[in-house]
């Protein structure tokens, strides 16, 4: 790029009188050479540590959650080793003890929600035409806290000091008195851990989603998978509040003698399980809708056509994020509360069974009025309608009192939860990275290898799970490390962990397409998948920058309406991180508004506040030292810039 | 709402064939009017669940395969025919009002059932106070006269169709008193009382487990209900009541001594002895039960032996400490501890 | 990473010379995982398996006399029966044993009544782990009942560690929390640290057999 082509439209902004350098009048040269200088993340160590790029932070979130998955995968598959036959005496108690509650915690805390949120924070800036989330050095520091205190509980696992009274940590068994050693503790205070980062991520979504949205993308124009993470992020912020005030009780009882959970001294065992389950239950949600997000965006991609039923699947979501609060009695249906009340939770639970068959319904009707494309991720869209629907009859199943008070607490429900949560959340979430795996590394995967994952995780799945039904009618409980020869499940239980292998197997491969397609894969263009949503208009990967211009927005699916070339707007400053707020509604634009840089202070407030957690295991002193270098870690994120603030 | 019999054989068939028959602790072979109930809803529910999954995939299946024209082929994705659109719409609408039907319907169906098994209570006769301890169930049979009230552990006697009220507590952690062909579970939560109520239509043995995690051993917590004609149920009571039965022979006297002198005092009850601990379970008619260690085990003199050698090789966790005797001092508890019927 | 990686936009990697910073940090959290790994902790550890019977070995620790004189109770700490204490498991089995046999009977919850308080610092026959579990298995003047043979050693030691908190010679992280009962004291791990005691004025007599 020539001084001379460059001075022009720099001249002429100076002459108008505008503050920095704009991008008005800029050729694409020189815009991208100014935002790629702007918006990048230094190479090298300093750089890793420092960035807020959502793009860097999002894909690091994803790796580090799967990472988490394979390690709770792993304890799943040493536990069914232990199962596969009765009285087999290859574990102890106290070791499967720790296993199947580290593979609950794990899989719960550190990588159903935290991968949901991870393709939110990729995904929801591209998607709605903006630079970078509301607040990136919160992002940061949502990550860093995350990955310290899945750190914290693997290492203490790996010390013996593992969590071993389920991932729901039942107090009095969890509580000061039987809970013996530390290992509720670091169970307690990951579990701190991780719901600061998740609301941290709660709240950068609302702000962004709210606020940053591309001018002309109304309410209704939103994608579908924005609308899903918005009602996620909502019912975390409602949620996790919940879990951590009884996690924070429970660390006060076991550290300071506090009574919060002691019958004796006023207290109640039961008042755990009403704070647990309050977030417990609208944690699968957040699980949950997220992945409906996921078919949301895939389906119209493969079916060539918008998702039917717009207005609808948005109103359902809405109404099962209210309703996800109104359900979590119907895991205490065997603790003695009176029987109307429970009946209240027994048709609330029916309820929300409505608003996941409107989606249903609607997805349904998608396939049925386009042209569906076998492609791997539409192949798990399917698997997961498949699967989830049998998962959600069964919870209308457990929803009813009297059945569930001989199915709770056995194998049925282990099977329910399973089917819903890996059919109706990891199959969409697989889906995606197939869908998104182009967009986030610029290769193609393997559509051979995607199909036979496809086939083995699908066929894997239901062969492990499937009988568990049967198993819990036939009287087998959870949690158990061992059964009676006598009881005759041992030849079901052989059948249950020979296919945990096929699974195994299937992820096997999924994992190695993603690994050699990262290095082999096909070179996918911009949108080679022709999709409709604003993510498909940046290169592939994104620029650091996402978008030259951020595009303006007339419908509802972009790239199919306006084709090639997305209308876009100019006047944000090059020099400096500038995206635009705009009203919550309408998204007419209002202020540019300046965006963090790349900071070290995230990081080291991530330390600052977890070392504080994890000495606050010890001793409760640590809450009193750790403010000091917490504060200092704030005073330095917040320490005014010295910019002004343009109003223009 | 009971269905048929023959219905019921229908439905239960080929649940059991996959199932390869297990009866032996199962909610899907009732002996309960509590559990018969409930697998009338179960089966119901399952019938019904299974008919609307197949259905979906059906919808499903024919939206894949469905053929389609070239025309609609090489339509633009923005362009969607309205007609088809309207369709949809009353698809939707009419599955979702179907829907909803289906879920009110399975609804007050699980509130009637409910409220059927919640009638039992109130009419019992007879009550027995089991308290769940780690892991093992302490029973006692409460009686108007004090000097009749029974302690036992892990095994319950009821008379044979008579509704029969099981309080329950617990000593330590939350436990969970479940036997599936009986009836539903119920919490025992410390300090928090609650009460089930068993109606039992057949004399047999029924095998229950706890059903709430409560730690090392809580795979080996198993309860025994035995239902007995109303005679019979009277003269086990009676045989209860009874204290120990002496030792007969110097084997057992030696074993008695053995037990006295040794830890087992410091923990365990044997009425008529000076053994009156109350730390562990009662053992005063411990060989009249169907199993050792909360159905761990067998009543049998092997199992009787390696439990008392070593209850830790049996079950790791478990508060009985292994106590050193010799191999005649352990012959001789096992005999006299044997013959405590 | 080499200059090759330089050519990456943003995440493409080319003819796979370039390996990820997650590849270098996965293989340091590896080897400190192991370390940490082959060093776990004993605090957390759950011993089921019964250790041997007592040895004559308990009996060669020199004890404190069952007589009054001069000299005072000898510590002597073997490392073998350390263990105990620094074990979260066995104390608390302490704990559940002081309870499940009666020492509250006399000492109550530490408190002491019929018995000598547990919680100060006064220890007429010392306050070592092996002094104590003397105490538990011989008995002692003025009431302490014998225990020998009743109590199965592994268990007179899990007491013996827990009175030991009691006296709070036990860290912090080891003792046990409150239990689920009534408050009648503060709980183990948030009872004051004790006083260093007095060395004994002169040597013991008695040494080697009790």
């Amino acid at each position: 790029m020539s001084d001379a082509v460059l001075r022009q439209p720099i001249r002429r902004q100076k002459e108008e009188g505008l503050k920095g350098i704009r991008d008005i009048g800029l050729d694409d040269a020189a815009l991208h050479a100014f935002l790629s200088e702007t918006w990048k993340t230094p190479k090298g160590f300093s750089g890793w540590l420092t960035t807020v790029d959502h793009k860097l932070i999002g894909r690091r979130y994803i790796v580090t959650a799967f990472l988490f998955l394979i390690l709770a995968g792993l304890s799943a598959l040493v536990m069914r080793f232990q199962l596969a036959s009765p009285e087999s005496g290859r574990i102890g108690p106290d070791l499967y003890n720790q296993l199947f509650t580290m593979h609950g915690t794990t899989m719960m805390f550190l990588f159903a929600v935290p991968v949901m949120e991870a393709f939110a924070v990729y995904l929801v800036p591209l998607m709605i035409g903006t630079r970078n989330v509301a607040f990136p050095r919160l992002n940061a520091f949502s990550y860093w806290v995350y990955l310290g205190g899945g750190l914290m509980i693997w290492i203490a696992f790996a010390c013996n000091t593992g969590a071993d009274a389920g991932w729901f940590d039942y107090v009095p068994l969890g509580g000061p008195e039987y809970g013996i050693g530390k290992r509720s503790d670091f169970w307690a205070q990951m579990v701190t851990f991780t719901e600061v980062s998740a609301l941290a991520v709660a709240v950068e979504i609302i702000a962004t989603v709210f606020k940053q949205r591309a001018p002309g993308m109304t309410l209704d124009r939103i994608p579908l998978y924005v609308w899903a993470v918005l009602v996620t992020s909502f019912l975390i912020l409602f949620a996790m509040p919940a879990v951590m005030v009884s996690s924070t009780m429970l660390i006060l009882d076991r550290l300071v003698g506090t009574h919060f959970f002691n019958q004796a001294e006023g207290g109640d065992p039961l008042l755990w399980q009403h704070l647990f389950w309050f977030f417990g239950h609208p944690e699968v949600y957040i699980i949950f809708i997220p992945a409906t997000g996921f078919v949301s965006s895939i389906l119209p991609t493969f079916t060539r056509r918008p998702v039917f039923g717009y207005l609808a699947i948005v109103l359902s979501l809405i109404s099962i994020g209210f309703l996800s609060f109104g359900l979590w009695v119907h895991h205490m249906f065997a603790t003695g509360l009176p029987q109307l009340g429970s009946s209240f939770f027994t048709a609330s639970s029916m309820m929300i069974a409505i608003p996941s068959g409107i989606q249903i319904f609607c997805w349904i009707a998608t396939l049925w009025g386009g042209r569906p494309i076998f492609a791997t991720p539409l192949l798990f869209v399917l698997g997961f309608i498949f699967t989830f629907v049998i998962g959600g009859l069964t919870g209308v199943m457990v929803a009813s009192v009297p059945l569930d008070l001989q199915v709770h607490d056995t194998y049925f429900v282990v099977a329910h939860f399973h089917y819903v949560l890996v059919g109706g959340a990891v199959f969409p979430l697989i889906g995606a990275v197939y869908y998104w795996f182009p967009k986030i590394t610029g290769r193609m995967m393997s559509e051979r290898l995607g199909r036979w994952s496809f086939w083995l995780i699908v066929i894997g799945f239901n062969a492990t799970f499937f009988p568990m039904h049967i198993l819990g009618l036939q009287g087998m409980p959870r949690r158990v490390y061992t059964y009676p020869l006598e009881s005759g499940w041992g030849g079901m239980n052989l059948f249950v962990s020979l296919s945990a292998l096929v699974l195994l197997a299937g992820f096997a491969v999924f994992f190695l397409n993603v690994l050699a397609s990262l290095r082999n894969g096909r070179i996918a263009g911009d949108n080679p998948w022709n999709a409709s949503t604003l993510e498909w208009a940046t290169t592939s990967p994104p620029q650091p920058y996402n978008f030259a211009r951020l595009p303006a927005v007339t419908h509802g699916e972009p790239l199919w309406a306006e084709g090639d070339t997305l209308p876009a707007i100019e006047g944000l400053r090059v020099d400096a991180r500038e995206v635009i707020a705009g009203t919550v509604a309408d998204a007419t634009p209002q202020i540019r508004e300046p965006s963090a840089d790349n900071s070290i202070w995230p990081l080291l407030a991530a330390l600052a506040v977890g070392a504080t957690f994890l000495a606050s295991i010890f001793t409760p002193w640590a809450v009193v030292w750790g403010a000091i270098p917490v504060a200092i870690t704030l005073i330095g994120w917040f320490w005014p810039k010295g910019t002004p603030e343009d109003e223009e | 709402m009971k269905p048929s019999r023959s219905l019921r054989f229908v439905c239960t068939a080929p649940v059991l064939l996959v199932a390869g028959c297990s009866e032996w602790q199962s909610a899907l072979h009732p002996y309960g009017e509590n559990a018969r109930t409930t697998l009338s809803l179960i089966l119901s529910f399952a019938i019904i669940c299974t008919i609307v999954w197949i259905l979906v995939m059906l919808a499903l299946a024919g939206a894949l395969l469905r053929r389609r024209s070239n025309a609609e082929g090489l339509r633009p994705p923005l362009e969607t025919d309205p007609r088809r659109e309207r369709g949809f719409t009353r698809m939707v609408g009419s599955a979702v009002a179907a829907t909803v039907l289906i879920l009110v319907g399975l609804t007050i169906a699980s509130f009637f059932a409910g409220k059927s098994n919640a009638a039992l209570t109130g009419k019992e006769m007879l009550t027995v106070r089991v308290t769940g301890h780690q892991w093992w169930w302490e029973v006692r049979y409460q009686d108007a006269s004090p000097s009749h009230t029974i302690i036992s552990a892990n095994e319950i006697h009821v008379p044979v169709g008579e509704p029969v009220k099981i309080e329950l507590d617990s000593g330590d952690v939350i436990h969970s008193f479940w036997v599936p062909s009986l009836a539903g579970k119920r919490d025992l939560i410390p300090g928090r009382p609650s009460e089930i109520t068993l109606l039992v239509d057949k004399p047999g043995v029924y095998r229950g487990q706890c059903a709430e995690f409560c730690g090392y051993q809580h795979a080996h917590m198993a309860i025994t209900v035995v239902a007995q004609r109303p005679d019979a149920f009277d003269a086990w009571r009676k045989a209860q009541l009874a204290d120990a039965v002496p030792p007969a022979g110097a084997q057992q006297r030696r074993g008695q001594q053995v037990f006295l002198s040794t830890g087992c005092v410091l923990c365990h009850t044997i009425r008529g002895t000076p053994a009156g601990g109350t730390s562990g379970p009662d053992l005063t008619h411990v060989a009249s039960r169907q199993g050792l260690a909360a159905d761990t085990l067998p009543m049998t003199r092997g199992a009787l032996g390696a439990w008392i050698a070593d209850p830790q090789s049996v079950k790791p966790g478990a508060k009985m400490p292994r106590v050193d005797l010799g191999p005649d001092d352990l012959n001789a508890v096992v005999a006299y501890v044997g013959s405590l019927k | 990473m080499s200059s090759a990686c330089r050519e990456r936009t943003n995440g493409i990697a080319r003819g796979g010379r370039c390996r990820r910073p997650g590849v270098s940090f996965g293989a340091a959290f590896a080897i400190i995982g192991l370390a940490l790994l082959l060093a776990a902790c004993q605090r957390e550890s759950r011993p089921f398996e019964t250790p041997p019977p007592a040895d004559a070995s308990n009996d060669e620790i020199a004890m404190s006399p069952n007589h009054p004189g001069p000299g005072g109770p000898q510590a002597a700490s073997s490392a073998r029966w350390e263990k105990y204490e620094q074990s979260a498991y066995e104390v608390a089995e302490g704990k559940r044993l002081f309870t499940w046999f009666n020492c509250n009977g006399c000492h109550s919850k530490g408190g002491g009544g019929m018995g000598p308080p547990l919680m100060d610092d006064k220890w007429i026959y010392g306050s070592s782990i092996e002094n104590i579990a003397a105490s538990v298995r011989e008995g002692r003047p003025n009431g302490m009942p014998t225990f020998r043979g009743l109590i199965p050693e592994d268990q007179i030691w899990q007491i013996a560690a827990y009175v030991r908190s009691l006296g709070g010679f036990v860290r912090k992280d080891m003792a046990p929390s409150r239990d689920d009962s009534l408050s009648a004291r503060p709980a183990e791990n948030r009872l004051p640290a004790p006083r260093p005691q007095q060395a004994p004025a002169s040597p013991l007599s008695g040494q080697g057999k009790p």
